[in-house]
């Protein structure tokens, strides 16, 4: 019998423990990724490491996703587990224009959950499905011991068709092309946080969970050869999303902090914990780098679509200093902007 | 946002930058430290070199409490999560500092009860809501946490609680200026002041610094004006051959500070006679121990602790950039065997540590290449 020998070229995973660092989506779940999990299942469609893995299908093109849901507690103002786990899908389908056709869940339950919690769950998941327009066509259901899994953990697996109005390729991008931002950040993780109770803390602020398909099939219908990168920024906020765009490229992205929109709650609570909004989670926004005669009609085209009004550009590639995000502030300050080291927000999704 | 908004209001900034460049002597090179990591945090995150004038160099300073704890008091602290029925608790910044036998955070992960708190009051609250656990918090800080925790003890007793106990390290901000000031490398034009200690402390402990060395002290507040105001209102001192103690956050400190804070200090805590700090070595009574009335919360009475000296790994010179001797970039390790995610020193770990500053927002020549 042959051993799998994982193909390496990035290097190994070396941490000798699982920490929940490595489930922040920040660079410790990079290096989990890349370095452990991929070399062994190595193809070229899931080193593209994208939202979405997207293969042809006959003379379609398919986009298919999973993405599991841990988050703790399991409803929180604006949304529960339910509504996250088929939005946050449908939003890694959207991110790739893929319009999604259908979803797949799968349950674990721990014994001792009430029926009712678990009902609420299952009508929030349909209510979500429901809007989106898509049908949940199967899934599992698996139940261990009380004290396993904090009343529930939900999986999704979606698959759409991908839009071929839009090619998407990082590689398409390039100096003077516009990063457009739909909206206000940071408020899902900041939710969570506050939701969780511990620190004494109450803000009139909810998650900004949504299905973001809307906006994008607007964008594709306005300015599809435009856009050159979608994606959605939960786990590492904005910051990780666009610092995996510019990681080996041939360009860098300055962003404009002043332009950056956020609910004062989220901003008060940044500044309070010394967090970073741009390292805080989202679930129902997505960031698209447009080129630069396409910039009016995209920005339209999302104001266009209700709940898009809160769309702004944020930034613009450069083409130095390559490889690196950077802040610009009012008075010309300028700072790096990294990808989320570390754990500040465990389990917000 | 109000205290916020006004003091990053880029027109303001701007018309100080300006001021600063216009004062400033162009045949002079100035060398101002910034005692607190809140201010070297601040500098980098909202990018003040790029508007302050080339010779102007800011010196990073002690004023970073996970940073000048050194390895074994870590070491120390983390025993405790060892003994059966115990609960840890410390602040975030904390989580990720390596101990000989590594982080909180990694003993967590292998099993250790150790839980991030954002006051001592909620460590109080674990201990009360565990009665058969024992409950310790692992305190760190110069004046500006030592009020907390002092009167979480003080509170602890009036409610009877008995499973609390504090692990203390509070350390206190001006032995460490003397040590610096009293260091054959000090070439120090200037201080712009600790903030919030001396909220709690007031600017008189500073005045030995103008009368004794002749440097000014500006205290100053952790917003980009503030720091841009305190150094403009150092560089006019030095301008007029003058040395005082100047109080820019007055919003904040009183000059006498803040006597109930003080009270429950001194309530509370003692001097020790001598403490280890990382970098600069034993400075005598520069710490605080709990007094003996309080022995039943003091952690290091409770617990068998071993007292361990550690020095700092092979090739790291924490201490040499502790001391503003070196900048992190300087560091034989930075950037490569340490970094915010492997880091070997404290000062990668905490937002407050140079290292960590620099490494994430610094965009110039220092910088690390990505």
């Amino acid at each position: 019998m042959t051993v799998v020998q994982p193909a390496r070229k990035t290097p190994r995973f070396a941490d000798t423990q699982i920490e929940m660092a490595h489930g922040a989506g920040g660079t410790a779940s990079r290096r989990l990724v890349e370095g452990l999990i991929a070399p062994y299942f190595s193809n070229p469609i899931l080193q593209a490491f994208t939202d979405a893995a997207t293969l042809p299908l006959g003379n379609v093109k398919i986009a298919t996703t999973a993405d599991g849901f841990v988050v703790r507690p399991l409803r929180f103002p604006g949304g529960s587990i339910g509504e996250l786990a088929v939005n946050g899908t449908l939003n890694d389908l959207a991110v790739s224009a893929a319009r999604p056709i259908a979803l797949m869940a799968t349950l674990i339950l721990e014994s001792g959950l009430p029926t009712s919690a678990l009902e609420s769950e299952i009508e929030a998941m349909a209510i979500a499905a429901r809007k989106a327009g898509v049908s949940i066509i199967g899934g599992d259901t698996k139940v261990v011991e009380h004290g396993k899994a904090d009343g529930m953990y939900v999986s999704t697996f979606g698959i759409g068709t991908v839009d071929e109005r839009a090619t998407l390729d990082p590689a398409s991008v390039r100096p003077g092309d516009q990063v457009l931002l739909s909206g206000p950040i940071g408020a899902h993780g900041i939710t969570i946080l506050l939701a969780r109770g511990d620190l004494d803390l109450d803000a009139d602020l909810t998650s900004d969970t949504r299905p973001v398909w809307p906006f994008i099939e607007a964008l594709l219908e306005r300015c599809g050869a435009g856009l050159r990168w979608m994606r959605d920024p939960t786990r590492g906020g904005v910051a990780t999303s666009l610092n995996e765009l510019v990681r080996g490229s041939a360009f860098g992205i300055a962003l404009f902090e002043e332009r950056l929109p956020m609910h004062p709650a989220v901003r008060g609570a940044c500044e309070l914990l010394g967090l970073d909004p741009l390292h805080i989670a989202n679930e129902g926004q997505f960031l698209a780098v447009v080129a630069p005669e396409y910039a009016e009609a995209a920005l339209t085209a999302v104001h266009g679509v209700p709940g898009g009004e809160g769309a702004t550009y944020i930034g613009e590639v450069r083409a130095e200093p390559r490889r690196r995000v950077i802040g610009i502030n009012g008075f010309g300050g300028t700072r790096v902007i990294d990808m989320l080291t570390g754990d500040p927000l465990p389990r917000i999704c | 946002m109000k205290y916020v908004d006004e003091f990053r209001d880029p027109e303001v900034i701007s018309g100080v930058a300006r001021e600063i460049a216009r004062t400033v002597d162009p045949a002079r090179h100035y060398r101002i430290m910034e005692v607190c990591g809140g201010h070297t945090h601040s500098i980098y995150r909202h990018g003040l070199r790029d508007v302050l004038p080339e010779n102007i160099e800011l010196v990073h300073g002690p004023g970073c409490p996970v940073c000048v704890l050194p390895t074994g008091r870590v070491d120390d602290g983390l025993t405790i999560a060892a003994f059966d029925d115990t609960i840890l608790t410390c602040f975030g910044d904390m989580m990720r500092v390596p101990g000989t036998k590594g982080t909180p955070l990694e003993l967590k992960a292998r099993g250790a009860d150790i839980r991030m708190v954002y006051s001592p009051l909620d460590a109080l609250r674990i201990a009360e809501q565990n009665p058969t656990k024992r409950v310790c918090f692992f305190a760190i800080g110069f004046e500006t946490t030592a009020p907390s925790t002092a009167l979480t003890i003080l509170r602890a007793q009036a409610l009877g609680i008995t499973n609390f106990s504090v692990f203390c390290n509070h350390v206190t901000i001006v032995p460490a200026m003397r040590a610096i000031l009293d260091s054959p490398d000090m070439r120090i034009d200037g201080f712009v002041g600790p903030g919030h200690v001396s909220s709690i402390t007031g600017c008189r402990p500073y005045e030995f610094v103008a009368r004794d060395y002749g440097r000014p002290v500006v205290v100053s507040g952790f917003e980009p004006l503030d720091i841009m105001e305190g150094i403009l209102m150092i560089l006019h001192q030095l301008h007029a051959g003058e040395a005082k103690v100047e109080n820019q956050y007055g919003r904040i400190v009183p000059w006498d500070g803040n006597p109930p804070a003080l009270r429950a200090m001194e309530t509370v805590f003692e001097l020790r006679p001598y403490f280890e700090w990382r970098g600069l070595g034993f400075i005598s009574q520069s710490a605080l121990s709990i007094k003996p009335a309080f022995a039943a919360y003091d952690a290091e009475a409770i617990f068998e602790i071993p007292g361990v000296r550690v020095t700092d790994p092979r090739g790291a010179q924490c201490g040499e950039v502790l001391k503003g001797v070196l900048k992190p970039p300087q560091c034989k390790l930075f950037g490569t065997e340490c970094n915010p995610e492997h880091p070997i020193g404290a000062l990668m770990v905490s937002s407050e540590g140079a290292c960590a500053a620099y490494y994430r927002y610094a965009l110039h020549a220092e910088a690390v290449e990505a």
